[in-house]
């Protein structure tokens, strides 16, 4: 799964040819907001040429981009995800056979994927349909354009988004696919940005999209098990193995018995701790 | 398509380059780059692959260069050729 994912506006040369110095799990080159309306054509060239002299390994590459035509432009072997703004279920479908056009025209290894951006209210109304739709594997939260649609103020709790965020992780979680939070926009307070991270992954995000290259630290250490979740799964399914060599059907770790969905959650963690 | 005389594409900051190009006689390149000794004939060479690859055999281009690799020759070379409607 997913943790950290740096948006990289793409008509910057000297931050493109560095991305691979950063530590997160995936780059969000982005064509959308990011790049000036007089700029997107100058974006999509220095992107398209970029990807062809640059092999990028072990990160994944994601493209925003502002609408399907995009793609005509910039449709390489090295994009893995296309992450759609304003999503919903039509454009999706547009989307899913668009990239099956491209795929077999231009000979791709791989299946490109889909993060779904969720930024309207009607979006986070329909987020259960969008995450069903084929090809998506995340649904990314974007609280600016959705605040700015309700016609409300951010604010450092959140409290606004709060109702957004649930149906997001809801949607994403019903689906096992990933629950990606909004970006934190004060890039100089790291405080801020702890508790903002912490509070998200209580409700049930698992990542969360950067704007500097600054939050990703924050982000991979705090979407990370806890030490003291690693040793208590650990213990959980020591006592399992236990509990299976004897025959046990039930049994207990500290007092409290354990069953199914506890053994669940241990393996996520011990999956998640190794990633 | 809106034919202009001259386009331009790129931007001052570094790692970048400003690529400025005009209808002419023929192919012309210009380079104003802090490192022009050092990677003069690089960029000319690069310059003038990106030409041949657009078909493109009359025109005057201009790189002020910021330290750009390549790829962002190449790009903007491209955008600007193809702001230009030629």
């Amino acid at each position: 799964m997913r943790k950290s994912l740096l948006f990289i506006p793409a008509n910057h040369p000297g931050m493109l040819q560095n991305v691979d110095i950063f530590d997160a799990d995936g780059i969000i080159f982005d064509l959308e907001d990011g790049v000036a309306l007089t700029e997107k054509d100058a974006a999509m060239d220095l992107l398209a040429s970029f990807f062809k002299h640059f092999h990028l390994k072990n990160i994944e590459k994601i493209v925003r981009i502002n609408e399907i035509n995009d793609l005509d432009l910039i449709m390489c072997e090295q994009i893995d995800t296309v992450c759609l703004p304003k999503a919903d279920t039509d454009v999706l479908k547009l989307l899913d056979k668009k990239l099956s056009t491209l795929e077999k025209k231009y000979r791709l290894t791989h299946k490109i994927q889909v993060i779904a951006l969720i930024e309207t209210p009607e979006s986070i109304l329909n987020a259960l349909s969008i995450a069903k739709q084929p090809r998506v594997n995340g649904l990314l939260l974007g609280a600016e354009d959705l605040s700015t649609y309700l016609g409300v103020r951010r604010t450092l709790e959140g409290k606004e988004i709060e109702f957004a965020r649930n149906m997001v992780i809801y949607a994403a979680k019903s689906m096992g696919i990933d629950a990606i939070d909004t970006p934190f926009t004060d890039t100089n307070d790291i405080d801020g940005l702890n508790k903002d991270i912490e509070y998200a992954k209580q409700l049930g995000m698992n990542a969360k999209a950067c704007i500097h290259p600054n939050q990703i630290e924050s982000v991979n250490h705090l979407f990370r098990p806890s030490q003291e979740d690693i040793l208590f799964a650990q213990k959980i399914l020591l006592a399992k193995e236990q509990a299976d060599r004897e025959g046990l059907g039930a049994f207990s770790v500290d007092g409290k018995m354990v069953d199914k969905p506890i053994i669940d959650r241990a393996l996520q963690i011990i999956k998640a701790s190794k990633e | 398509m809106n034919l202009k005389n001259s386009a331009t594409a790129g931007t001052y900051e570094s790692n970048d380059c400003i690529v400025t190009v005009k209808k002419s006689e023929g192919i012309t390149i210009e380079i104003d780059s802090v490192v022009k000794e050092q990677f003069g004939k690089q960029i000319e060479k690069v310059a003038l692959e990106t030409l041949s690859s657009l078909n493109i055999s009359n025109i005057h281009v201009y790189i002020k260069d910021k330290g750009a690799l390549d790829y962002t020759i190449i790009a903007r070379i491209k955008t600007a050729i193809k702001r230009l409607g030629v």
